[in-house]
């Protein structure tokens, strides 16, 4: 291709393999399956609790886990079912924890609000909003002081942006250099209250000037979007260079959790938001630069399709935790 | 349940409540009597609340009045704190009481302490409310009970009703109260309903209230434990063993004069409380006990069943196991009225 045409295309098409980007989308998929069937799962009473469905932002979670590795760590939020599979989770295992099972990647002490696949460097979804900000901190400052190149990805939303947590998190960020990308997630409320009403500045990568780095707002449903931005941040973090704020713009289809009522937002909001899906923005991307054809999207579809079937009957089959083991990963198990 | 008996203003008139509803009404006939009160919180306007305690009061009295706050709850509960030392009457919802620890310098350092330091100069009538506890599958930092935490700090007063009747006498006793209050509400007690006293009445803070008169074993309980152990009651009742069951209310004061007549009558105390059972509020009622004259009158050692050394898991099974349940009240109870303990 001529190097003008190159110039033309998106960044993702330019800068990942077809393999990476069909892998890409299968993701995309299998965090919408994986939310469909929690929703269902929860609908026939197979769990109890709440959930936080992060169906409508997937784009957000797989790009921004595009260039990490296993050895590149994630914070993760309430919200973090999507981000957890992004980062390589096993949707058997998250369907596990989610059925309370000793199978699951908790051992059925956590839940949803906890799901985390501490191998594939996920530090932990988070029942507190904001909470993962400063943690993610500490994992930039280990793998300075230990001279490892890895990044850590901070994942948040609007809401938790009035933290104190958040500002105590960024500044620390930066006065010490350290490789750090925070991602906020913008869907636009913290549960019922719009971000234009709780923070003071209009775009949260505004922040980003209070505590010397750079912020960039990107539309979240684009893939090719957020991962370009992701690039530079992680090119910038990797170099020492230190910490970036990038912005998501995305939106939650769903209610905030299982008791929300959408009183908040109009059914329009909603359904304009429905009719820009990013899992079929990006299908249809890759199909328009022949990374795939119509088939091919739909054996991808397919094969996520039967990964969560697949996962969810791993779940059922898995034993419950032994009532006597209560305490049981309260402090590390004694030496034998 | 007697609250009656503690009942200011009462009117004559009652009504079916849920504990929810008469937490709502303590807060609009706030709102309607004293102009400086303001309620502040997280999605407590239109969302109705997390729990939809605060319901339609923001249709009723306003955003200037039913505000919701950014998600920040240090500078929230700063801002109740303020607000209380200059004039207004605020009452803060925290959306859990798990997130108060995210506001523990304000309450704890500030709140609890300001009258003191400022050697009586100023007063801090703010109240905090904290929907509380485990049961509903939220897991470990949407579970806790932090009663003893609050419990530990002079200048902080904590109520812990366990009906609608006393969930609105105490937020409205709260609200008179010149000095912090913490009111933690059992969010498993929001459904559940009871005859609430119309208008203005409070109950008073610093009383526990005998719910049940028995006279062969003493069970001090709080919160949604209050209803557990009354249901051992009735159990063990068939078998001819009478529990004298207290509904604690307030765990700071302690209501040290109830606990201890009760206990010079049966000899034999049981403590039944949802928060971790090391260091709990039933080593305080314990100690309470066996520092008083009741000491003697002791035919048992004190029984404490509390929450389990973890946090609440989030496995339904896990999770029951990990607080009391009324089984293992009554059988405790049981062993004690026996004297097998
Ligand atoms: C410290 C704290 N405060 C409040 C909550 C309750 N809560 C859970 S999620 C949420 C909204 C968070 O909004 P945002 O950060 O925008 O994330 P989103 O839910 O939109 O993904 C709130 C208020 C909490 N879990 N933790
Ligand atoms: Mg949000």
């Amino acid at each position: 291709m001529a190097r003008d045409a190159q110039e033309n295309l998106p960044f993702a098409i330019r800068h990942f393999s077809p393999e990476a980007l069909k892998e890409a989308l299968r993701k995309m998929h299998l965090i919408r399956l994986f939310e469909e069937g929690a929703e269902e799962s929860y609908m026939r009473g197979l769990i109890h609790g709440t959930m936080h469905l992060s169906i409508g932002q997937e784009a957000s979670a797989v790009a921004t886990c595009m260039e990490l590795t296993d050895a590149d760590k994630i914070t993760s939020t309430h919200r973090g079912h999507g981000h957890c599979i992004a980062k390589g989770a096993d949707v058997g295992r998250m369907f596990a924890e989610f059925f309370g099972k000793e199978t699951g990647y908790c051992h059925g002490r956590g839940g949803s609000m906890h799901i985390a696949d501490v191998k594939t460097g996920n530090l932990g979804a988070n029942g507190i909003v904001g909470g993962g900000l400063p943690i993610a901190v500490g994992a930039g400052l280990t793998a300075k002081r230990l001279g490892r190149d890895d990044v850590t990805v901070c994942f948040f939303g609007d809401g938790a942006n009035n933290e104190g947590a958040f500002h105590e998190a960024l500044n620390m960020a930066s006065i010490w250099k350290l490789p750090v990308i925070f991602v906020c997630e913008n869907n636009k409320y913290g549960m019922s209250t719009a971000a234009a009403y709780a923070t003071a500045v209009p775009n949260i990568s505004d922040r980003a000037a209070a505590y010397s780095m750079p912020g960039v707002t990107v539309d979240g449903n684009d893939f090719s979007a957020v991962a370009e931005a992701l690039h530079i941040a992680i090119a910038r973090a990797r170099a020492g260079e230190g910490p970036s704020l990038v912005e998501n713009l995305t939106y939650r289809w769903r209610g905030h959790s299982k008791s929300d009522r959408n009183r908040y937002r109009t059914k329009d909001e909603i359904e304009d938001w429905m009719s820009r899906d990013p899992i079929q923005r990006f299908r249809a991307e890759l199909i328009a630069h022949g990374v795939l054809d119509e088939a091919g999207a739909e054996a991808v579809e397919a094969a996520a399709k039967d990964a969560v079937a697949q996962g969810i009957e791993f779940a059922k089959a898995g034993p419950a935790p032994a009532i006597t083991d209560v305490t049981k990963f309260v402090h590390a198990e004694a030496a034998a | 349940m007697n609250a009656q008996t503690h009942i200011k203003e009462a009117g004559s008139k009652t009504r079916e409540m849920s504990y929810a509803e008469a937490i709502r009404d303590a807060m609009a006939i706030a709102l309607e009597r004293d102009p400086t009160v303001v309620l502040m919180g997280e999605d407590i306007g239109t969302y109705g609340g997390a729990f939809q305690v605060t319901g339609d009061l923001v249709d009723r009295f306003g955003k200037d009045r039913v505000m919701d706050t950014p998600i920040s709850e240090l500078g929230g509960a700063g801002v109740a704190v303020g607000a209380a030392l200059t004039g207004l009457k605020p009452i803060y919802e925290f959306q859990f009481s798990d997130f108060a620890a995210l506001a523990m310098e304000q309450i704890v350092n500030q709140a609890a302490k300001l009258r003191y330091m400022l050697g009586g100069e100023a007063a801090v009538p703010v109240v905090f409310r904290m929907p509380s506890g485990s049961g509903t599958g939220a897991a470990a930092q949407h579970s806790q009970s932090f009663e003893a935490w609050f419990g530990h700090v002079p200048g902080l007063k904590v109520v812990q009703p366990s009906t609608p009747a006393e969930a609105k006498g105490m937020l409205l006793a709260a609200l008179e109260d010149p000095d912090p209050v913490i009111v933690f509400e059992h969010k498993l007690l929001y459904k559940m309903k009871g005859e609430v006293p119309e208008g203005y009445y409070t109950t008073p803070i610093g009383k526990a209230a005998v719910v049940r008169v028995g006279k062969d074993v003493t069970i001090v309980a709080s919160a949604i434990m209050v209803h557990r152990a009354l249901e051992a009651a009735s159990k063990l009742a068939a078998e001819g063993i009478e529990a004298e069951v207290i509904d604690l209310r307030t765990v700071r004061p302690l209501d040290r004069e109830t606990i201890i007549a009760s206990v010079k009558k049966t000899g034999k105390l049981l403590c039944v409380y949802e928060g971790v059972r090391t260091l709990g509020v039933g080593a305080e009622i314990s100690a309470l006990v066996a520092e008083s004259e009741a000491f003697d009158y002791l035919d048992a050692p004190i029984q404490r069943l509390g929450g389990a050394e973890a946090p609440i898991p989030y496995n339904p099974d896990l999770e029951r196991a990990a607080v009391p349940q009324s089984p293992d009240i009554e059988s405790v109870a049981r062993k004690l009225a026996k004297g097998e303990v």
